[in-house]
């Protein structure tokens, strides 16, 4: 008989991939992110995320050693987790904002709804929202030795010229690993060539935020303008980065591509209309919540019911 | 004398309104920025929640069924107002504090609670004491969650700076969602000294919530057993 033949149980289709190296590839391919903001930001840099994705892991160990659970911090999804929220802090912050922070992150917003897999929201970005609140004159703090002044998207908001050349190399005022456009679609391209993500979320999401940038964004289809609203700011890496995250992301093709409209008009609403000059944190976690209805809409219909009505 | 002390331990902690029951939610949230405000807030819907369970209890046989529920809003609406202008009149500072949460406090379900479950149906004294037990619980729990939100979030305790001068003032925590925090934090630390409490096998019946927490047959085993068999014998009174 041959192999064919063989009957089983599902899963029939078997895949090498593990949590483990999918959030490998995540922390290899933030790293040019983080090595451009170490490059950037000098040893400041260096040493807050050191100390966010060491409290991120702390963090997660002790949580479920206390519990007499089983360490997931092998996975490295808690890596990851310090590693992005780190991305999203100023240089100049405090060490102790990273410890915050990152026990926020898991211990809150992922270890108390049941560890990876069922948290809500993206730890990272719940994190960097708290952080936000709690400690604005920090977290909007953007001063450090390299740059002073403002980041590219309050010019922006003000009227000031920009160097938008600069803005995509990365040279700017901002938080770690959001400044280069360039590092940070480099771990994008690594990351669909080995198939962790793929383009439905972050092109739905560029796209969508493009196309309501230049119809409310007051000048029109400006190629410069729009340079540099894709540039600014946390779009790239939230679009590549943390929309993708598999926990919050919706699991159905047509509900990704709602997801990444509903971002980039929320994050679109954010920049043009909001008091702030960035929003791309409150879109993303906005998004997280309505993903449950997202699903619930966009549901498949099962092979072999419903079909077309005669 | 046994009967007011029970009444008010089951107020305190057995049924304490804030960290048990989980009523009143809506002053608890919104007014404990700080653990003056709590107090203040507490102590005002005590005062509220005394009187009007005395005088809902004295009237009690004089209500009828149908309309008890106005009638109860109407007595405790005018409580409210007395204690409002009382306090606008000698304690401006509190009332400003506090604000739209006083005229609030008639809608507040601890009080039309307690007079629904427990002060139409008993005598004066224990009523009274079920108010001021009830009362001195919302005020514990409020004080307790202005106390942690007001030292996080602002560094001082009933308005007196005690974190050193380097604390950077965490102030998430006197906004909403610093509520919302504090509160499921402080839930869950009096839960688990509870279960510690029985796993030890202490008697923990003084303590313990009037739940079972087995919420599926709770209309027939927990403590809404009572509202439905109430709401049957209303029914068949009614008829």
């Amino acid at each position: 008989m041959s192999d064919l033949m063989k009957v089983s149980s599902n899963p029939h289709i078997r895949s090498k991939s593990s949590t483990s190296s999918i959030m490998l590839a995540v922390v290899i391919a933030l790293l040019p992110a983080a090595g451009f903001g170490i490059f950037n930001f000098g040893l400041d840099a260096l040493i807050l995320i050191l100390v966010t994705v060491l409290s991120t892991v702390l963090t997660e160990y002790i949580f479920e050693k206390i519990l007499g659970k089983k360490s997931t911090i092998g996975d490295y999804s808690a890596v990851v987790t310090g590693l992005l929220l780190a991305m999203n802090l100023p240089s100049s912050a405090p060490w102790w904002i990273g410890v915050i922070g990152g026990v926020f992150a898991i211990l809150v917003v992922k270890m108390l709804f049941g560890g990876i897999g069922q948290n809500f929201m993206n730890p990272a970005l719940g994190a960097r929202c708290f952080l936000l609140i709690a400690f604005t004159s920090i977290m909007t703090n953007f001063d450090c030795d390299a740059y002073t002044g403002a980041t590219p998207l309050a010019q922006l908001k003000s009227g000031e010229a920009l160097d938008i050349y600069g803005m995509v190399i990365g040279r700017t005022a901002g938080t770690i690993g959001e400044t280069s456009m360039i590092a940070i679609i480099i771990g994008a391209c690594f990351l669909i060539l080995v198939g962790v993500i793929d383009l439905r979320i972050p092109g739905s999401y560029i796209v969508s935020f493009v196309i309501f940038i230049g119809l409310f964004g007051g000048y029109g289809f400006n190629y410069a303008f729009l340079a540099a609203h894709l540039a600014g700011g946390g779009l790239m890496l939230g679009a590549f980065f943390m929309a993708t995250d598999y926990v919050t992301r919706p699991i159905t093709v047509k509900g990704q591509y709602v997801y990444g409209i509903l971002l980039g008009i929320l994050t679109g609403i954010f920049r043009i209309f909001g008091a702030s000059s960035e929003g791309v944190s409150y879109a993303i976690i906005l998004g997280n919540l309505l993903v449950p209805l997202i699903e619930r809409v966009t549901l498949p219909t099962a092979f072999g019911k419903g079909g077309a009505k005669a | 004398m046994n009967n007011i002390k029970e009444r008010l331990l089951n107020g305190l902690i057995k049924e304490n309104p804030t960290f048990v029951l989980m009523l009143g939610m809506c002053p608890t949230l919104a007014v404990t920025t700080s653990a003056m405000n709590g107090l203040g807030m507490g102590l005002t819907t005590m005062v509220v929640l005394a009187l009007s369970n005395a005088f809902i209890s004295m009237l009690r046989n004089i209500i009828p069924g149908k309309v008890r529920i106005p009638a109860f809003i109407v007595i405790i609406a005018s409580f409210v107002t007395i204690v409002e202008l009382l306090l606008e009149g000698f304690l401006p500072a509190l009332y400003d504090a506090l604000g739209i949460y006083i005229p609030l406090i008639v809608v507040n379900c601890i009080i039309l609670g307690r007079a629904e479950s427990y002060a139409s149906k008993n005598p004066v004294i224990p009523s009274l004491f079920d108010g001021i037990g009830m009362g001195l619980g919302f005020s514990f729990a409020l004080t307790c969650i202005g106390a942690v939100r007001e030292l996080i979030g602002a560094g001082t305790l009933f308005g007196a700076n005690i974190m050193p001068e380097s604390y950077v003032p965490c102030s998430i925590f006197i906004m909403a969602p610093g509520a919302f925090f504090v509160l499921a934090a402080l839930t869950a630390i009096q839960n688990k000294i509870k279960i510690a409490g029985e796993r030890k096998g202490k008697d923990m019946s003084k303590i313990q919530s009037g739940c079972g927490s087995d919420c599926m047959n709770c209309k027939d085993t927990g403590c809404t057993k009572r509202i439905y068999d109430d709401k049957g014998k209303g029914e068949k009174t009614n008829a």
